[in-house]
């Protein structure tokens, strides 16, 4: 394979971001940026749908792997997509031009620099799901908080300050300690790339100290309880594009850590904080759910669950089952769908009615129909409804688990109906129910580019839920190896 | 005869200098030209020291009391370079105060002549002439504006702690006279002695010496003061250029003369090093004048680069070389939009003259925001690799505290560098600076702003440059 695909994935959208960067901001040209970043992130997803049909499922190796010197005797450029991460590229690639679209109705000044943001996001995105070399990694996954930043300072709500330096700083504070990892990994093996890593493993005696480095980075981002709270503030004062981008790829990046650099490296360690992970996980289930229960704002309700969902995904993979880890990868692909379609319909009716607030709406059912089912739709695939893709994942997960641990289980399976009382209260409380607010009247339907943007979203989540084979192919042998490797790694050391 | 050849720079220097005094005394209103000569004889200095000593091995002169090697080759020219910017992008905001007198860079050539010295040299004596040197120069810059009380203020504050340090570090010296007998660096390591602890009195006085000068905590409290009442192209002078001699003498003094007593010094410059990151982080928390801000956020860079030379080995002095070449960029960025926030012969260094900068001049603001993103070390900005490096080298010894209390620190850091960009991008505008800056002055913002941001790109090239430094 000559051509480098992986690293056009990656400069794609930061040369979109270039071209869009030296033509002129004015109202005319706002209309043409809009076309070429559209076209960028479109050009994008059509790459990374060849490089799925071009990726061999029945390996475990990494594919498509490039290597160059980076900075001479130190680090190498390495990139390279295995089953477990080209799926998140494909979701990162689908996202953002959708995210393109959505903005039409949401952000109104400085659109220009808003979707240049969005592209160098997703540049690091990318990046950071397809490096194989731990600094890279870093790398890519530090630089995201910079466009993030910006995408909440900037076009947020009211608290949007407060709510963008408590992502940032939260994000950096859990990350420096990974840093020191990486940097003690490379001391101790004399080389970051992630696949010698593998090969050699890492000495035991370290193991924990780095997993807990690591763990602090990852857990933060996830977010895992405790160090959840920043993002309830960011997803409701950032702009819904800017919230779907953080529910749907930025939350992944932590999962998709937890699989390649937790499992993949520490063995030992993650053996010995699985009570830690499976803990901290249905607190998060369980914790979280009542809060978001309680919550009178949709999207810090949708953000809450956005935790206890994370909260399956941390425990589908620490059960080291290979049902849990696909199922958490599913179910990570399919709240990136979800959790991103639910932000836009919140977007779409604060559009028009310009509050977030539950009490405002009731009854819309018959104003705006068309919303009012696809609504429906993934508030039925976020609470996990058989015949859509939240069921799956829901489903692998709780049967890793069962394997795994009983009691986890039980109670992990406790918060699935809590999941579908706040979900379904939501629904009842937003669409249903008597028409108070006669301001509502005046709401119209989805325009064009929402009911585009909702459909698209709308029918994979529908596709892999009745039929999930296609994920499962791609990610089956990569994670099947994994837990080959992991358990052959915890009976040679210990 | 000793080999002259590779004093030749100085040489120049000093000869450049005393011309350059006659002909302003003589000519009548010859600042402009006195400048322009000054510009061509640094940049005419650092050819003369690339030419003729960067190639050669380690060469010892004048009685072993001057060492010619690749260190104080490279350290002359990124004090000759940087000497050059200051100078360049200063003159529009000398004229607009009228203080653009052929004085100013006579004095900034002087000091520079003194660093030089100060980076030669392998003696104490030696090395203490050309403290003195560049420090009585940066008194009299201080005052440069001296019209105003703050300046003049600044520069006696200066003159007084300066003093008082310099008398702390002959006394040191003395004492590592005494208890040697003799002031050359080599001597001394032959003939040292562990058991002696007046000789770590010694080197406990030089090091307060050097630290005050490279301002790091606790001996900082001249700093802010200075900074803030010095005129601001002297500021950028004292931010950059100073720094990098001083961090020299550091590498110099500790680790030819005292390598062997590595582990009473080491614990001196962790301290050093970690007040100085965290004070530095946290002090700048409160600050309202950007040059006020600005000399605590120094303040912490001076303790990553200590933490580079805390190591003890030679890829600690590497990290540090390239991290002060990196802090020296992002500051001549970071001065550059200082200079440029002028409105009717004003000049404005509140935080709050910042705000809405991003709407009334975008490019500005983005350099700005780039700029300081790099400062707190985000990725994949030049100002990360700075820090990725020193740490590397503190994490190989195994100092994983320093590692972690630093990097804590950049997370404190990083607050009041996200809070300047809050204030830049988040908050409302205000009225439009003056666009009309002069080419040099956007010349340097652009090239430091281009160069932080590809330097991930081409990180290998300083890597080498820094890797024939070899101390040990």
């Amino acid at each position: 394979m000559n051509f480098p695909i992986l690293s056009s994935l990656i400069l794609l959208p930061s040369i979109g971001a270039l071209f869009l960067f030296f033509t002129k901001s004015d109202k005319k040209n706002n209309f043409t940026g809009k076309y070429v970043a559209l076209f960028t992130s479109a050009v994008n997803f059509f790459l990374s749908i060849y490089l799925w049909i071009l990726f061999d499922p029945t390996t475990s190796e990494f594919q498509f792997v490039e290597e160059r010197i980076w900075i001479k005797d130190l680090i190498n450029y390495k990139v390279g997509v295995d089953g477990i991460s080209i799926l998140f590229i494909l979701l990162t690639t689908f996202i953002t031009p959708l995210c393109i679209v959505s903005v039409n109705n949401s952000i109104k000044e400085r659109l220009s620099e808003f979707l240049i943001a969005v592209l160098i996001m997703e540049s690091f995105m990318i990046g950071v799901f397809c490096s194989l070399d731990l600094v890279i990694f870093y790398l890519f996954f530090e630089a995201g908080l910079i466009p993030m930043f910006l995408i909440i300072g900037i076009w947020g709500g009211a608290r949007r300050v407060y709510s963008a330096f408590k992502f940032f700083l939260y994000t950096l504070l859990g990350s420096v300690l990974m840093l020191v990892a990486i940097i003690t990994i490379y001391w101790l093996n004399g080389t970051t790339d992630v696949v010698e890593l593998y090969n050699s493993g890492i000495d035991i005696k370290y193991q924990n100290l780095l997993w807990l480095a690591f763990f602090s980075s990852f857990a933060v981002k996830t977010p895992m309880w405790p160090v959840h709270t920043w993002l309830p503030d960011a997803h409701v004062e950032a702009p819904t594009a800017g919230s779907v981008l953080l529910a749907a790829i930025l939350l992944k990046m932590a999962g998709y850590g937890f699989i390649r650099f937790s499992l993949g490296l520490f063995p030992t360690a993650s053996e010995i904080f699985t009570p830690l992970i499976y803990t901290l996980s249905v607190i998060a289930i369980i914790f979280t759910s009542f809060i978001a229960l309680m919550q009178e704002d949709m999207k810090k309700l949708i953000a809450y669950s956005s935790v206890a969902h994370m909260g399956y995904v941390t425990l589908g993979i620490f059960t080291i089952q290979q049902q849990g880890i696909e199922g958490s990868i599913i179910q990570m692909i399919s709240h990136g769908l979800v959790s991103a379609a639910l932000f836009l319909c919140v977007g779409v009716v604060y559009d028009r009615m310009h509050s977030r607030l539950i009490n405002t709406y009731g009854g819309i059912v018959s104003i705006i129909p068309k919303y009012s089912i696809l609504f429906m739709l993934f508030t039925l695939a976020a609470l996990g409804l058989p015949g859509t893709s939240g069921f799956v994942g829901e489903f692998l997960i709780l049967m890793g688990a069962f394997k795994d641990n009983f009691l986890v289980a039980v109670i992990a399976s406790l918060g699935v109906i809590i999941g579908a009382a706040y979900m379904l209260w939501l629904y009842k409380r937003v669409v249903f129910g008597k028409l108070i607010n006669t301001d509502l009247k005046q709401m119209f339907d989805l325009n064009r580019s929402e009911l585009f943007i909702l459909s698209c979203l709308a029918v994979p989540t529908l596709f892999f839920g009745f039929y999930p084979d296609p994920l499962i192919n791609t990610i089956e042998v990569s994670i099947s190896d994994l837990i080959d490797q992991y358990n052959f790694k915890l009976a040679s050391k210990t | 005869m000793e080999n002259l050849q590779l004093v030749l720079p100085e040489i120049f220097l000093s000869l450049s200098i005393m011309f350059l005094l006659i002909l302003g005394v003589f000519k009548k209103n010859s600042s402009r030209l006195v400048q322009s000569l000054s510009l061509a004889v640094l940049i005419i200095t650092a050819v003369i020291t690339f030419n003729e000593t960067i190639g050669i091995n380690e060469t010892k002169i004048f009685n072993n009391s001057i060492i010619i090697d690749y260190l104080s080759s490279l350290m002359k020219i990124i004090t000759l370079l940087a000497a050059f910017l200051v100078l360049i992008i200063s003159s529009n905001y000398l004229k607009t105060f009228q203080i653009f007198k052929i004085e100013y860079p006579i004095l900034i050539l002087s000091s520079v002549l003194g660093m030089m010295v100060m980076i030669n040299s392998n003696d104490l004596i030696v090395f203490y002439m050309g403290l003195e040197l560049q420090s009585l120069a940066l008194y009299v810059l201080a005052t440069f504006n001296r019209d105003q009380i703050k300046s003049s203020e600044a520069g006696l504050k200066y003159f007084v702690l300066s003093a008082l340090s310099s008398g702390l570090l002959l006394y040191g010296c003395s004492l590592i006279y005494g208890f040697t007998g003799s002031t050359n660096f080599n001597v001394i390591a032959d003939q040292l002695n562990s058991n002696e602890y007046a000789l770590t009195f010694g080197i406990v006085f030089i090091l307060v010496g050097l630290a005050f000068k490279i301002s790091a905590v606790p001996f900082h409290m001249w700093a802010p003061d200075v900074y803030e009442g010095s005129p601001t192209s002297v500021t950028l002078f004292f931010t950059m250029v100073p720094k990098i001699a001083a961090l020299t003498v550091f590498i110099r003094f500790l680790y030819v003369p005292f390598l062997n007593l590595i582990d009473q010094w080491q614990m001196i410059l962790i301290f050093l090093s970690i007040a100085s990151m965290l004070f530095g982080a946290i002090a700048a928390i409160g600050q309202t004048n950007l040059k006020r801000l600005v000399a605590y956020s120094s303040i912490g860079h001076v303790g990553y680069a200590l933490a580079g030379v805390a190591a003890g080995t030679n890829d600690g002095i590497q990290s540090s070389v390239i991290y002060i070449t990196i802090y020296i960029l992002m500051n001549l960025g970071l001065f550059s939009c200082l200079l440029m926030l002028k409105r009717d012969n004003n000049y404005y260094e509140k935080i709050d003259d910042l705000s809405g900068l991003s709407k009334n001049h975008p490019m500005l603001a983005l350099s700005l925001l780039i700029i300081l993103f790099s400062l707190a070390g985000i990725p994949p900005l030049a100002g990360f690799f700075a820090k990725f490096y020193v740490f590397k080298a503190v994490i190989e010894q195994s100092m994983y505290f320093l590692a972690i209390v630093g990097l804590l620190s950049t997370v404190v850091a990083a607050f009041y560098y996200l809070r300047l960009i809050k204030i830049m991008y988040f908050d409302e505008q205000k009225e439009k600076y003056d666009t009309d800056h002069g080419f040099w002055l956007k010349f340097s913002l652009t090239a430091s702003t281009l160069l932080i941001l590809i330097y991930f790109i081409f990180p290998s090239q300083l890597i080498e440059v820094v890797s024939r430094i070899d101390i040990i």
